[in-house]
């Protein structure tokens, strides 16, 4: 059945309407590719059961001529988002064996189109990291070898699993969510597509909230087609979140195949960051040179405080989640350790519950919104945050995408950069600014490195302006002709 | 009317500023689907989003928005038309998010004013410094357990209104007029039920005092105040008892207390030493509110007439006294039912059978004004009675009590127990002439000059006719046949 | 801003997580570290620049005054780690 786990979403779709094949086969064959792949730890919960019932329901719909545009697709998602009855943990120790009474309108929308719940898949605990090794289900293992290398690389984080298991064949796609990179970068080390929406495209409603104002939910796919017919499906206005944008989807996946000729493309040379290896300066002119090749006009941009994101996001997403980690206190759900009095029962409930990461931010966090320091921290952090949406609005004045490289590096083995917070940080040097500025961005697969591994390129475009992100990376897709089988 | 409290080392006076929480009228909650009514089941009235479940979101509940809009315009207040949510970070039980949804630098109604209606008649006012909207905690449980606490979230998430006043009141009466003068307008509005037992409208006092000339002192927030009666006892004792630390030298720590309804005393509350950090900032779940000026507009014409402006008029157009006016529209009710037994009547008599009469009665029986059991139609009709000379005085206010007691009409009454007055004038000639020759003696007795027995042979009249006879002619009948 | 063992102390007791005294060492410099790695901030000037407050110009949604949630004690509760009855149960707190 391999052959059928190597489709795309878009063939497989193709497949099933086609009557060469079952959703119950499909999954099937999923399910057992899931089996064999253990040993990545993509998944922290396999909803077999729950998969074949959607896939035989499925397979009766298309019988029926009922069929919507997801049916009886294999779908993984990250453990961030709440599913009914299934645990939603967001890979932490303190919300063991949550089970949430209501669904994520994400996932919802997944359900309601038709697709077939594979499992949840692992992540940095609470989707604080860049490597996924922060979980407490323990580290994803990246598909992907350094050639003549055996050792264990991560699959970049928060999202690793979504990517590891979307890269490995364990799904068809893959949601994750993008805070300050959770879904580029590690689409980037796995070589997949990954895309973070506008901010506002997708509900949070249902969604374990990182830092509310940053957190999106977005595709992980094989193909940037895949990812158009994702994006569709998870769009939409949700009333039950006050910061979902009111505003029709578009039919991503019929913008696609018009070419992109006349497509202005700025290139920041502040992306040019410091230490960043030859490989990577290269394969950013090439994707220059691919665009340029189909007719695009590629000019140079200025995006003045984008060394200022970084740091900025670390103090906006860390504040914000020390609010919303507030919650786990083990009075209402999750772990519990007792105390001697109620602030003890806090205390020692989240020492325990917590790892070592979300404590560091919850701790960062707390500090910089405490009495004294608000104003130095937090309220600097956001006034940066408006110089840094501003540096973005005037580009988009005279460009319609900018083109990037999506992480500094290729994948870099488990428990490297573990002793260096700072290191750790810069993965997401170069996603951070468009997460800032709420933008739309994606990573597809455009190479490898010289050791084997492969290699992102980031398209930023203008807000709710995902059809022409979509465009730009199907052109670039084109052109680097990636496989994403390399890893086997 | 600054209240001096003398103290061994010269005269002080009081500093109070009061926060009101005022729970919003409404039926769903001011971020969730979930329902307000009091005494619900534990839990029964809490949806994911007031447990603070994984990825729950708030979203505004517009009524609320309006409710604050409606009270800041009652209170004659600056409405913010750009206003910011934010989070006041916390950790107790009975806050399942650790946070409370609260509006901290940009609250939606700033500055206003109150005028407080004194029991002299005259007015004061006080300053309202800001009104925002924000969250209620959930309910701890201590007694259910001495083990443990039992947290119930009903009330979690219900819409408040704070209502800060500038530390402009002086003195417990003053508090008391100000607590009551906010009831009313709320209760006009009807963004409040203003019921302080049920914790509907509940209060802080800051206190403090100083002497004259003086800076203000150091202030105690005083907590736990379930009624206006024990503010004011609160506020009395605290400021005797920071006078008398004063006095002996002693420091007023800035600090939370409770005040004992039992002992009428304030204690440091237990628990609460160390300092608070709420680590307020904009709640990134929600944006700003920015609220469109016709829409404010709109709710300000349609308020209703407010307690100050009904009191104006009722002064100017029914001739009332400031103070008989100030008591008729502290409720709406009252005013209401005064204005419909006053049409086409003496609005000072009738005013006066209210406030005295009706009043006492209703008190006495513990019932109020919509449950009175003389509807304001036939209070008029009583009070008809007597301006066309049917009854007395003396016989409506037994009239009145019967009425009060049965529900029935005043001419029912009058009618059935022959309490019709006596005005024929020659029945009442030979009552008199009857009551003249049985009391010859004092008869003579007054010719004699002892004036003050007339007062005697009206009262004989009066008996004679069992009080029905009219007053006024028993007085000119009895004048003419003594000078004859 | 160096972040001495006394501020990770009273941080951790702000945010109710128990930190060891081994951890706190350990905790003062990382903390440290980032903070002093985020101060480049002050390098941009700043004045008169609004602080963000929503990055995609929305309205704020408003719901209607219905209720439409609760009597479901059951979902509430289900998962809690310690009740009594119809209520959350919690270590005895002291006012
Ligand atoms: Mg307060
Ligand atoms: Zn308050």
């Amino acid at each position: 059945m391999a052959v059928l786990i190597d489709l795309t979403l878009a063939a497989a779709r193709d497949g099933l309407e086609g009557g060469g094949f079952s959703a119950r086969e499909l999954t099937q064959a999923h399910l057992d590719a899931m089996a064999e792949a253990r040993p990545l730890n993509a998944y922290v919960a396999e909803t077999a059961e729950r998969a074949l019932a959607d896939a035989d329901r499925a397979d009766e719909r298309r019988r029926r001529g009922e069929a919507t545009p997801l049916e009886g697709l294999p779908i993984a998602v990250k453990d961030l988002f709440c599913t009914r009855g299934v645990a939603s943990t967001a890979g932490s120790h303190i919300l063991k064996g949550f089970v949430p009474p209501y669904e994520s309108t994400v996932t919802a929308n997944l359900w309601a189109t038709g697709a077939v719940m594979l499992g949840k898949t692992n992540m940095d605990e609470f989707a604080m990291g860049s490597a996924n090794v922060t979980s407490a289900y323990g580290p994803v293992v990246n598909p992907w070898r350094r050639r003549g290398d055996d050792t264990r690389l991560v699959p970049g984080g928060s999202s690793g699993g979504s990517t590891a298991a979307t890269a490995a064949r364990l799904c068809l796609a893959a949601i994750g969510t993008d805070t300050g990179g959770s879904i580029r970068q590690p689409a980037a080390f796995c070589g997949v597509v990954g895309m973070k929406p506008t901010y506002g495209r997708c509900s949070r409603f249902g969604m374990i909230a990182f830092a509310s104002s940053l957190d999106q939910a977005g595709p992980i796919t094989r193909s940037v087609q895949d990812a158009a017919i994702m994006l569709a499906v998870m769009a939409g206005y949700d009333p039950r979140d006050s910061t979902s944008v009111n505003r029709p989807v578009p039919d991503y996946e019929s913008s696609l195949g018009t070419g992109i000729e006349g497509l202005r493309v700025g290139v920041p040379k502040e992306y040019r960051v410091d230490g960043m290896p030859a490989e990577i300066g290269a394969l950013w002119q090439r994707g220059v040179n691919w665009l340029t090749d189909q007719g695009t006009e590629v000019r140079e941009i200025c995006l003045p405080h984008t060394e200022y994101a970084l740091p900025t996001y670390y103090i906006v997403a860390p504040a914000e989640a020390s609010s919303n980690l507030a919650r786990y206190d083990g009075v209402r759900y999750g772990l519990r350790v007792d105390g001697d009095s109620v602030d003890d029962m806090y205390e020692r409930t989240r020492a325990a519950g917590f790892g070592a990461e979300v404590k560091r931010r919850v701790l960062i966090g707390t500090y910089v919104l405490s009495a004294g320091y608000y104003d130095a921290y937090y309220l600097k952090a956001q006034k940066l945050r408006t110089l840094i949406a501003e540096d973005f609005r005037r580009a988009f004045e005279s460009v319609d995408v900018i083109l990037t490289p999506t992480t500094p590096f290729a994948a870099f083995p488990i428990g490297d950069k573990l002793d260096d917070p700072i290191a750790m940080y810069l993965n997401d040097v170069l996603t951070a600014p468009s997460s800032l500025a709420g933008l739309p961005a994606i990573s597809v697969p455009a190479g490898l490195s010289t050791e084997g591994l492969p290699l992102g390129l980031q398209v930023i475009g203008a807000p709710f302006d995902e059809e022409t992100v979509l465009r730009a990376a199907e052109a670039l897709e084109q052109a680097a002709d990636f496989d994403g089988s390399g890893w086997r | 009317m600054t209240a001096r409290i003398a103290g061994r080392t010269g005269d002080f006076e009081m500093v109070i500023g009061l926060e009101v929480h005022a729970q919003v009228v409404s039926n769903a909650k001011l971020f969730s689907g979930a329902g307000t009514a009091f005494g619900a089941e534990p839990n029964c009235q809490v949806s994911p989003v007031d447990a603070a479940m994984p990825g729950m979101l708030p979203v505004i509940n517009e009524f609320c928005v309006e409710q604050a809009v409606r009270t800041g315009l009652g209170l004659k207040a600056e409405i913010n038309s750009f206003s910011v949510f934010d989070r006041k970070n916390y950790f107790y039980p009975d806050l399942p998010a650790g946070y409370q949804i609260s509006q901290y630098s940009q609250p939606i109604v700033g500055r206003g004013s109150i005028l407080l209606d004194m029991d002299d008649g005259a007015t004061r006012e006080v300053g309202i410094t800001r009104l925002h909207l924000e969250q209620d905690a959930g309910k701890s449980v201590h007694d259910r357990d001495p083990q443990v606490t039992h947290v119930d979230l009903n009330r979690n998430g219900i819409a408040l209104m704070e209502i800060v006043s500038e530390p402009d009141i002086r003195s417990a009466q003053e508090a008391g007029a100000y607590l009551r003068k906010l009831r009313s307008i709320l209760r006009y509005l009807g963004t409040c039920d203003g019921n302080m037992e049920q914790g509907s409208m509940r209060c802080d006092a800051n206190v403090s005092v100083r002497r004259d000339g003086e800076p203000y002192g150091i202030r105690c927030e005083i907590k736990n105040l379930n009624s206006v009666r024990n503010v004011m006892r609160a506020i009395d004792y605290e400021a005797g008892r920071q006078v008398e630390a004063i006095e002996d030298g002693d420091e007023v720590a800035q600090e939370t207390r409770l005040f004992d309804a039992a002992k009428g005393t304030t204690r440091t509350m237990r628990g609460k030493e160390e300092a608070h950090d709420y680590r307020y900032f904009p709640d990134p779940d929600l944006v700003p509110l920015v609220l469109d000026p016709d829409w404010i507009a709109a709710i300000e014409a349609a308020l209703p007439e407010l307690p100050d402006d009904k009191k104006n008029r009722f002064v100017e157009a029914y001739g009332l006294s400031s103070y008989d006016a100030g008591v008729l529209v502290s409720e709406r009710a009252c005013a209401e039912y005064f204005e419909t037994a006053a049409q086409g009547r003496d609005p000072k008599v009738v005013a006066n059978w209210l406030t005295v009469e009706l009043f006492g009665a209703l008190n006495k029986a513990a019932l109020d004004i919509d449950q009175s059991p003389v509807s304001a139609r036939a209070l008029g009709g009583l009070v008809d009675l007597i301006a066309d000379a049917t009854i007395s005085g003396r016989i409506a206010k037994e009239v009145f009590a019967e009425m009060f007691e049965t529900g029935r009409e005043a001419s029912e009454i009058v009618a059935e127990k022959g309490l019709k007055q006596v005005t024929d004038t020659r029945e009442i000639e030979a009552v008199v002439d009857t009551v003249l020759a049985e009391h010859g003696n004092k008869v003579a007795e007054f010719r004699a000059g002892k004036e003050k027995l007339f007062g005697f042979l009206v009262g004989q009249v009066m008996k004679a006719t069992k009080g029905k006879a009219n007053p006024k002619s028993v007085n000119e009948i009895l004048r003419m046949r003594l000078s004859d | 801003m160096a972040v001495d063992e006394a501020t990770v102390s009273k941080i951790a007791r702000l945010a109710r997580i128990a930190i060891s005294e081994q951890e706190r060492s350990g905790l003062a410099d990382e903390l440290s570290h980032i903070l002093t790695w985020v101060e480049r901030l002050n390098e941009v000037d700043t004045e008169g620049v609004a602080p963000m407050t929503s990055v995609v110009a929305v309205k704020l949604a408003q719901r209607a005054d219905k209720v439409s949630d609760g009597d479901r004690s059951d979902d509430i509760l289900a998962n809690a780690p310690r009740r009594d009855g119809d209520y959350f149960v919690v270590p005895k707190v002291i006012e």
